[in-house]
């Protein structure tokens, strides 16, 4: 077996300049796919991460009728225990308990229907990323008037700056309409465009002062200390707190939970449809060499080498040629994955179009270690299965007129 | 003592429409230590009679028998195994391994037969030293004349100890100096170690050394004649 090995790895180069085409085909093949798949996934990464970090967070508690309507009075159910709870379980790295209001926001340009999102500032800092996110003006500076902190895009659509005033108007718990004026102090941009136009963050106490109920919460947002322990998390709360609906991340927004699965299936799908074309270049060529030497291969069988060792001569020699290749495509990848992981890759030219989406503009690429050897073992299965075609047909040669070819 | 023994075998093609008769009822025996030459023209059956007899080919008809055994009752996969035990082949376009060296080449048969390395490293050396390519050990096929592989194909052939060795058109390659020391090799093994030879050839040097001429002609043997 080892002399079959020996003759498959020196065939491979007795066309040296048809070898390197296909490792190199290989090799570009591998990274081409690998780097896309890597910059996908960091993109939906990164998605998924800003949505976590800036509104989604990894589970909420509501009212059950409070996602329907936004209403006023469909608060938290017993939220004092809950944060009680949520201060001992280990699970748990952080949480924020708010009011929401729905309300109608006007300038003198303008009105529209906004999310008032009124937070313990201090906590919040702590807890999500929107004062890291702060573009002009500060988070919450110590303003005596009731400081709000706004995002760009609803500061472009009602034409705001820092220090300009702003009012809104809802219906209070008491069912009376209410206005109120508010001051811009901070402006805040998220990678997601549709989040910045629709959300205002004001303190926590400047709301409670409207409502009749003083202790009203509408939403505890929570943090875990690892993501996959949401679910777990969200079991122990139901149990405890049935009153309320509680909800993971991928609950609230199943998309983007979604996609992340899908990934795994559009790495395997992508990642086949270039290996596919590939094993019809490795195939040919293997083809190709099987033709060109059929005199030899004659001369083989008629001396005795029996038709497995010619069928494996066959495949080693398709297999080589992807030991070369795959090790190399793989570090050429997780090179450029690794350097761009930690440089990114910078999109600003479509920022805009990526803000629609959720998406920053920088994209980090990222590839799970267990895609690696997804794709050495896909890499492996091709090869093999493109090298079947060219080893039949070695095999189906008649030893006599092999021999006699030219 | 019949080293191959042929009766009747017949060889039928199919060309388009029409049917090829190359062997028409050839029966014939071949003693150990014989160096037959096996003449005729082009298309009189001579290799496919060198086929039959060396389990490349089966006969339509009749029956070939190596030492008393049929072979023409074996499978491919027997067949492919008998003739790695039994037979020693020399083909026209020397046909050896080109990314093997001329050592690796005649060490090839052996190690397939499942030969000890230190015997078949031996015999290798011992066999290119008997065929005058004791320097040429390591050189690829590539780096050796026309000649020089033709003697190194003699010596693979030979490397397994085989019952007889077939050679068809062993010299048409080569030029006459290389004709006559391939020829002497190979006489000088039959002399020495009564290795029996059975060559097609159009070759005149090879027939005047042959000690058996047989004529082929459309098929069926013309002549059979005992030079010496």
């Amino acid at each position: 077996m080892l002399t079959i090995c020996k003759i498959a790895w020196r065939n491979i180069w007795r066309n040296k300049l048809r070898s390197l085409i296909v490792i190199t085909s290989m090799i570009l093949g591998l990274w081409s796919g690998l780097f896309t798949v890597a910059m996908s996934n960091g993109i939906n990464e990164q998605r998924v991460k800003s949505a976590i970090d800036t509104y989604l967070h990894h589970l909420q508690v509501h009212n059950p009728s409070f996602e329907y309507n936004l209403d006023i009075n469909s608060v938290v159910d017993n939220p004092i225990n809950i944060e009680n709870e949520l201060e001992t379980n280990k699970l748990v790295k952080g949480y924020s308990s708010r009011i929401i209001l729905s309300v109608m926001a006007s300038t003198a340009h303008g009105a529209e229907g906004v999310k008032l999102i009124g937070v313990n500032t201090d906590n919040e800092m702590q807890f999500s990323d929107i004062n890291q996110n702060i573009i002009k003006g500060n988070y919450f500076s110590k303003s005596k008037s009731k400081p709000a902190v706004i995002g760009q895009k609803l500061a472009e659509n009602l034409n705001l700056d820092i220090k300009k005033k702003i009012s809104f108007t809802f219906v209070d718990d008491n069912g009376d309409l209410q206005r109120i004026k508010f001051k811009v102090v901070g402006v805040f941009k998220t990678a997601n465009s549709i989040h910045d136009g629709g959300n205002i963050y004001v303190k926590k106490e400047d709301l409670s002062q409207l409502l009749k109920n003083k202790t009203t919460i509408h939403e505890i947002a929570v943090l875990c200390n690892n993501i996959q322990d949401s679910s777990v998390l969200k079991e122990n709360l139901i149990n405890l707190f049935p009153n309320n609906k509680i909800e993971t991340w991928k609950d609230i927004s199943p998309e983007l939970g979604s996609v992340q699965e899908l990934m795994v299936w559009f790495f395997l799908i992508f990642m086949s449809i270039i290996l596919l074309a590939l094993s019809f270049g490795i195939a040919n060529v293997m083809l190709m060499a099987v033709l060109e030497r059929k005199r030899e291969l004659g001369m083989l069988m008629s001396v005795g080498l029996n038709r497995t060792k010619i069928f494996l001569m066959i495949i080693f020699e398709t297999i080589f040629i992807s030991c070369i290749s795959l090790p190399l495509g793989l570090f050429l990848s997780f090179t450029m994955i690794s350097f761009y992981g930690q440089k990114g890759i910078d999109l600003s030219i479509v920022s805009k179009g990526l803000e629609a989406f959720g998406m920053k503009s920088m994209v980090y690429t990222d590839l799970p270690f267990d895609y690696y050897i997804k794709i050495t073992i896909l890499t492996l299965f091709v090869t093999l299965i493109s090298s079947l075609f060219p080893a039949r047909r070695a095999l189906k040669l008649d030893p006599a007129e092999a021999v006699r070819s030219l | 003592m019949n080293v191959i023994e042929t009766k009747n075998i017949s060889k039928l093609y199919k060309q388009a429409d029409q049917q090829i008769c190359a062997l028409d009822n050839v029966s014939i025996n071949f003693k150990k230590g014989e160096f037959t030459a096996i003449v005729g023209p082009s298309g009189s059956g001579k290799t496919t009679f060198l086929n039959s007899i060396g389990g490349l080919d089966s006969p339509s008809s009749g029956q070939v028998f190596i030492d008393n055994m049929n072979i023409t009752k074996l499978s491919s996969n027997e067949l492919i195994d008998f003739r790695l035990r039994n037979i020693g082949f020399v083909f026209q376009s020397y046909n050896l391994i080109p990314v093997l060296t001329a050592k690796e080449n005649v060490e090839f048969i052996m190690l397939m037969q499942g030969g000890a390395k230190t015997l078949r490293n031996k015999r290798a050396i011992e066999l290119l030293d008997a065929v005058g390519l004791k320097e040429q050990l390591n050189r690829r096929p590539n780096q050796l004349s026309g000649g020089q592989q033709q003697r190194v194909a003699v010596a693979r052939a030979l490397a397994s100890k085989p019952k007889f060795v077939l050679a068809d058109e062993p010299t048409a390659n080569l030029d006459s100096t290389s004709t006559a020391n391939l020829l002497d090799i190979m006489s000088n093994l039959n002399n020495e170690e009564s290795m029996t030879f059975i060559f097609s050839t159009h070759d005149q040097r090879v027939i005047d050394r042959a000690n058996r001429v047989i004529t082929l002609e459309d098929g069926k043997i013309l002549s059979d004649i005992n030079v010496k």
